[in-house]
């Protein structure tokens, strides 16, 4: 069975995307880091959905569905970021920093 | 046949995921995220999850990560000279940490889940024999998860228009 694989894949990707999160200052690659890791996460339900029956795959189908909605809002915040400072870095978007 | 398959896949699923992060252009990086998302893809094809490679290919790689593209390009941030990495001691933390976190996820590794639930061994590719790859997803999506699946047509509604709400110009 690849139950075990399949999670050890997973892990490891969602390790990335949580390391690309920390590393990254420019605010579409931590985006698209996060986007890792939800698929790290879709793959894990995949897996256990061989075994379990096909209800992961549906809790899959919704992941996409938030995903896709996250995308479209997030990179609009971004659009208006960029508008107001010029920059993505995430240095320079300190407005809230005490 | 299918363990070393599935194993090329991961393979190329991690390296890209690896080149993604540390790639310095956001273009390369997008792109890297795009192999690994085909990779994963190929993996669901393995488990059988047919429906669910096509639509990975479909709306992760196709449609998302084209969002992700025009942006950059909207942008302009396809060339940077700089790199945006955080310093010598972020990276040693964020190394401690993802190191930490995948040796705590390994563990799931030795998970099985409990016989009373698991399904006999083939059962999903008998089952996708019967129903298709598409009727397997939704007989329980269309009957247990009927309400969740009407409540996600709001959110992509209410998604819609937030988008266009924050980044247009003047409204």
């Amino acid at each position: 069975m690849l139950l075990g694989p399949s999670l050890i894949v997973s892990a490891v990707l969602f390790s990335l995307g949580v390391a690309g999160v920390l590393l990254r200052r420019n605010a579409i690659i931590i985006f698209m880091c996060v986007e890792l890791m939800l698929n790290a996460v879709n793959l894990s339900f995949i897996a256990f959905a061989q075994q379990l029956g096909p209800e992961g795959h549906v809790i899959v189908f919704f992941v996409m569905a938030v995903a896709a909605a996250e995308a479209a809002v997030g990179l609009a915040i971004i659009i208006s970021i960029y508008r107001f400072k010029e920059t993505v870095n995430l240095q320079n978007i300190n407005l809230l920093k005490g | 046949m299918t363990l070393p398959l599935f194993w090329v896949f991961g393979g190329i699923a991690i390296l890209s995921g690896f080149m993604c992060i540390t790639r310095r252009s956001p273009v390369a990086s997008a792109l890297w995220l795009i192999q690994t998302m085909f990779s994963l893809a190929g993996i669901y094809v393995l488990l059988d999850a047919q429906f669910i490679a096509v639509i990975q290919v479909l709306v992760y790689a196709g449609a998302i990560m084209v969002i992700f593209l025009f942006v950059i390009m909207l942008l302009n941030l396809g060339r940077t000279k700089t790199t945006d990495m955080v310093g010598r001691p972020g990276q040693i933390t964020s190394l401690v940490l993802g190191t930490l976190m995948t040796l705590e996820l390994f563990v799931l590794n030795k998970v099985i889940p409990a016989e009373q639930f698991r399904l006999p061994e083939g059962t999903m590719a008998t089952m996708t024999d019967e129903m298709g790859a598409v009727g397997m997803i939704a007989e329980p999506l269309f009957r247990g998860y009927i309400v969740p699946f009407e409540i996600t047509s709001v959110l992509l509604l209410a998604a819609v228009v937030g988008a266009v709400v924050l980044a247009k110009r003047k409204i």
